[in-house]
């Protein structure tokens, strides 16, 4: 080992228990970097340095016993999204800024309870909603990587764009993502990183700020799937305080990492074969395909009819219960006030000073969706539509095991590339939305870099609750690929 | 299509978000083109479909009848953007 | 029973429907683990989740799914084994979460009905339309500052019970007994303590007039959160003349809110019309369907307490008690209890009348209700044993039962302390008997003359020389001998 930057997460809980490095120096080296680097990547919202000493120091301590919990030591990122007792938590909303919660999300609680150390909380887009981190009211995250000879910034992706952009660039060695539509998926694939959007109801929502509930999973981010399934295990389980938690046992999935994919059916899902998708995604799949073969798995073509309809579907539903969501911030019992002479002024300046333009978008079209006269022809329909799209994925699975698909239909794109149609922009979750529509649960690994230079990603699609298939398919991927490429900006890059 | 002004505003008076001018304008066009998207749901046939109710994963699951919370008025009112004694406040509501 | 409003153009009939919020008894609230006890300190019975802050999620209280089983078993009402928990979207400076969770689509209880009594003595039957629970509000106070309202959460996230009646009722008095039926049915269950001042029963009052023999109904006005039986009685009187005179003017009613003004006795408009409320109900995907067990309302069901209109017949066979005795006895099911204490070990009839006379008088004298009753059921069951076996008369049971509610002492212990027991000595009543009668030798020749009325004079002098212990039978007796012989 050069540096502290060359650990993984799997590799760095090893090394601290074999006393080679402490939690403290790693935890510093960890700060430096982002004291040096996130000035450009501003993947980070707030940083704890104090809190995040004090917690590597009892780590030494628990460590030098020879007890402690499976990340104890650890430096991690949080998505901002995830409350945080007495640590801001911003949503990267300006209606947020100042909100510090007196309790600790369940997510959060089940890192620190295995002893991971926080190093702050991530950017992302204004309450999750976006595809690039161009949405937040602390600026936005900047992609690690570059196009090949140019400097041109790129997004990370979102609306994990801070924890994307924290782990591909080596200032934590993994985070934490929310992925509602593809929030962890398409960042991950955008930074070169593995990332795992799980079953729907396997990590609890306790205090995790709702974008949309009905499809809002917590899940690992992080540089390899080995990380990820360690975080994974955990990050999930029951929790009483969430009344959609799945009371299933949480397994080892890190186990399941070497199981290989002999035998396992694969589906080719044959809509997502997408009009106007860029050749080398279509030949990355193909590669994935291949490899997949080659380790032993039966490839199969299968059929989601209603694969088109997905995104329509997906902002329909999640936006309408989003306009509810969010109805909560009224500048009354927390967060920004704007002073006026009524309530409802007081509501109306609040809300419109405190939301950011993308936000506002989606609460008046949910609001719309939902309002009488259109319940039935919109929200209702989508709702019926979203059965049908759940179904394409449960026939499917009568006949193959998981499915492999592109991540997302482009590599990053650069910030002031961004479409002024919002729907353009909508399309870069084509790929993931469909299985956060059907709650199953589904990863992104690096596969390969296209012709800039940046990073594209493989999504394995699975069945309800068999996160460890998936972990296990997504690592033969990984060993085929052998991704090892880093990007431009990287603590471990000579300086 | 783009959406009227009346409909933005009315919505925008349901969401309690107020609205510049120029926002209207430009909520009418993009909300429009949204709308005219997510039409295409209108191709399909969902006669005899049941509506998704959550994913059908969990097991409806009841709280017993035992005061676990509450008493915690300092956590309730730390974050209030203004506050009387124990009171949160608003701007005079007139009945 | 039903009133008609003479109108300058004919009568006009009254439509009401009431929608009854009912508190639901119990010590958490609907979603959350503060307590829902009334009261307390502003703000601190609340909880994270009833303040509506980030991340918090609502999980579903057992016992106010139970209550609202029971309530509608009460109501001989359709048990929903299939409901569903939906949002109510609105903006409200007491509602934190921007929504209130009810069931609208799918509410826990369907049809039900209700047999109210009237004041001339007969009985109707008012449908229900539904129950379905849902969550309380906070509480805004506007009058502690000029510029500002004080919002306190310890009511927010409450478990309500909405019941919902259809339009069946057709007059003030209707309304009246159809909430006190109602009231006497949730207190019995024990699943709201119908406590119209705390606010833990209110009624949203539903009115619309027609021409009598009219189908269909007219546009109806809501007057929202009505608190006492008498104010519902009295806004729908104030409301229908208001829409008769509308009418009858050529004009239109508007459908809308209004709010019951009792000192000024008129209605209000609360809402202007710009204002409509648009509620977007749509599932709250923070909750599952509420699927519940056919075994387990059974169970609730064999568990439920009689019922007061069970109970009344059953006092009315068991005890031999009138239609209108019965109804107040068991008004509250705790004066219901009282009564079968005392009748059980008693003379049925005697327990009735000094329940409804003696004892009542007693409690209303003293200001005391039957739960803090200065005499048990006990004690008034041993003070009827010893009229029963003639251990005193009736003059001097009232006189001990004084002496009981002042001192707490028994009945026996009065009765041995003042020595109170009745003289049934043939001879020592005799003997005073004769003393009277020497005394007042003119009476006597009166009587025999005649004048029969006498006869009460001479009682009346014979107990009294007795002190009252003479056994009254015996005087008569003894009386009778001696002047008739
Ligand atoms: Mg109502
Ligand atoms: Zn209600």
């Amino acid at each position: 080992m050069s540096t502290p930057f060359d650990y993984t997460l799997a590799s760095a809980r090893d090394a601290l228990r074999a006393r080679k490095i402490s939690a403290r120096e790693l935890t510093e080296a960890h700060l430096s970097a982002i004291e040096r680097l996130d000035g450009t990547l501003n993947s980070f919202i707030t940083t704890t340095p104090e809190s995040a000493l004090k917690a590597a120091d009892a780590a030494d301590a628990t460590l030098a016993k020879g007890e402690g919990g499976e990340l104890c030591g650890l430096p991690l990122g949080i998505k901002d999204l995830f409350c945080t007792n007495g640590t801001r938590t911003t949503a990267a909303s300006n209606i947020l800024r100042d909100f510090v919660p007196p309790y600790e999300s369940t997510v959060t609680s089940n890192l620190l309870r295995d002893g991971a150390v926080f190093l702050g909380k991530l950017n992302l887009d204004e309450f999750a909603m976006g595809s690039g981190n161009l949405n937040s009211a602390f600026g936005p995250a900047i992609n690690p990587w570059k196009r090949n000879g140019s400097d041109e910034k790129l997004v990370p992706g979102g609306s994990s764009g801070g924890s994307a952009a924290a782990v591909a660039a080596g200032l934590v060695l993994g985070a934490t993502g929310t992925d509602t539509g593809g929030s962890i998926r398409q960042p991950a694939a955008y930074t070169g990183i593995a990332g795992i959007k799980p079953t729907y109801g396997r990590c609890s929502r306790f205090g995790t700020i709702a974008f949309a509930s009905s499809l809002d999973q917590a899940g690992p981010m992080a540089r390899n799937l080995q990380d990820c399934a360690i975080l994974l295990r955990s990050m999930a389980g029951f929790d009483q305080r969430d009344s959609t938690s799945v009371d299933t046992p949480v397994p080892n999935y890190e186990a399941a990492l070497n199981r290989g994919v002999k035998g396992l059916r694969v589906g080719i899902p044959k809509e997502y074969h997408a009009d106007g998708m860029p050749a080398e995604i279509e030949a990355l799949w193909q590669q994935g395909i291949n490899w997949l073969r080659e380790a032993g798995a039966e490839i199969k073509e299968v059929s989601l009819p209603h694969t088109k309809y997905g995104l329509p579907t997906y902002y329909i539903a999640a936006l309408a219960e989003a306009s509810s969501n969010l109805a909560r911030y009224d500048g009354l019992r927390f967060g920004a006030r704007v002073k006026a002479d009524s309530l409802d002024a007081m509501y109306e300046a609040s809300r419109a000073a405190g939301f950011g333009e993308e936000v506002k978008r989606r609460i008046l079209l949910g609001t719309h969706v939902l309002s009488s006269g259109y319940y039935d022809a919109y929200y209702l329909r989508a709702q019926k539509v979203r059965t049908l799209i759940q179904q394409d994925f449960l026939k499917a699975y009568e006949d193959v095991d998981v499915l492999l698909t592109p991540t997302a239909p482009s590599s990053a794109f650069a910030l002031n590339e961004k479409p002024s149609d919002p729907v353009q922009m909508y399309l870069n979750d084509v790929f993931t939305v469909p299985a956060s529509m059907a709650g199953v649960p589904a990863l992104s690994v690096p596969a390969g870099l296209d012709g800039q230079g940046l990073p594209l990603g493989l999504q394995l699609i699975g069945k309800f609750f068999d996160e460890e298939t998936l972990i296990a398919a997504g690592h033969v991927l990984e060993q085929a690929a052998s991704f090892t490429h880093r990007p431009t900006i990287h603590a471990g890059n000579p300086a | 299509m783009s959406l009227d002004a009346k409909t933005v505003l009315r919505t925008a008076r349901l969401a309690r978000i107020g609205l510049a001018p120029a926002e209207v304008e430009a909520l009418q066009k993009d909300m429009g083109s949204i709308i005219d998207w997510v039409e295409q749901l209108n191709e399909l046939d969902v006669t005899d479909v049941p509506p998704m109710i959550g994913t059908g994963l969990a097991k409806p699951r009841l709280r017993e009848d035992r005061i676990t919370d509450g008493e915690r008025p300092d956590d309730v009112l730390s974050n209030a953007p203004d506050r009387e004694g124990p009171y949160f406040t608003v701007p005079k509501v007139v009945e | 029973m039903s009133t008609v409003i003479t109108g300058n153009t004919g009568d006009w009939e009254i439509v009401v429907g009431l929608e009854v919020h009912a508190q639901v008894i119990s010590q958490a609230k609907l979603f959350s683990g503060a307590s829902a006890t009334y009261g307390g300190e502003p703000n601190t019975h609340v909880s994270l989740v009833d303040a509506g802050f980030p991340g918090m999620l609502p999980v579903l209280n057992a016992e106010c799914v139970a209550q609202a089983v029971r309530t509608g078993l009460g109501l001989n009402a359709e048990i929903n084994l299939f409901s569903r928990f939906d949002r109510k979207n609105y903006f409200y400076a007491d509602l934190p979460t921007g929504y209130q969770i009810s069931q609208f689509a799918h509410p826990i209880v369907g049809k039900g009905v209700v047999v109210v009594d009237l004041p001339d003595g007969s009985t109707r039957e008012i449908g229900v339309t539904r129950l379905h629970l849902e969550q309380d509000a906070g509480k805004s106070i506007h009058d502690q500052d000029p510029t500002r309202s004080f919002i306190d959460l310890n009511r927010a996230g409450v478990a309500l019970m909405e019941i919902v009646s259809e339009p069946d009722i057709r007059c003030p008095e209707e309304a009246g007994a159809y909430l006190r039926k109602l009231r006497q049915i949730l207190r019995y269950i024990g699943t709201c303590d119908g406590n119209m001042e705390e606010g833990s029963m209110r009624a949203d009052v539903n009115v619309s007039v027609r021409r009598p023999g009219e189908e269909g109904f007219r546009t109806r006005c809501e007057i929202k959160n009505v608190n006492s039986i008498r104010y519902v009685m009295q806004s729908i009187e104030v409301e229908a003349r208001r829409q008769v005179e509308i009418w009858e003017n050529g004009g239109e009613v508007d459908q809308e809110t209004r709010l019951f003004d009792h000192i000024r006795l008129e209605t209000r408009s609360l809402r202007s019309k710009e204002d409509a409320h648009d509620y977007r109900y749509f599932p709250d995907p923070d909750l599952l369907p509420l699927e519940i067990e056919q075994s387990w309302v059974d169970e609730l069901k064999a568990a439920l307490p009689e019922l007061p209109e069970d109970k009344r017949a059953r006092l009315e066979k068991e005890y031999g008690i009138s239609r209108y005795e019965s109804g107040v006895l068991t008004a509250e099911q705790a004066v219901a209890d009282f009564y079968e204490t005392v009748a059980k070990g008693a003379d049925a009839r005697l327990a009735t009348n000094w329940i409804l006379g003696d004892f009542f008088g007693a409690l209303n004298r003293t200001g005391r209700t039957i739960e803090d009753s200065p005499v048990s059921a006990e004690g008034l069951r041993e003070l009827l044993g010893l009229i029963s076996d003639s251990t005193i008369n009736g003059k001097i049971a009232k006189e001990v039962l004084e002496d009981m509610v002042e001192t707490g002492d028994s009945a026996s212990a009065i009765v041995e302390r003042k020595g109170l027991r009745q003289v049934t000595d043939t001879g020592a009543i005799e003997a005073a008997i004769n003393a009277i009668l020497a005394a007042n030798a003119d009476k006597v020749e009166q009587y025999k003359s005649g004048k029969d009325k006498l006869f009460g004079f001479f009682v009346g002098q014979s107990m009294k020389a007795m002190k009252g212990k003479a056994n009254p039978a015996m005087v008569n007796d003894v009386l009778r001998k001696l002047l008739d012989a």
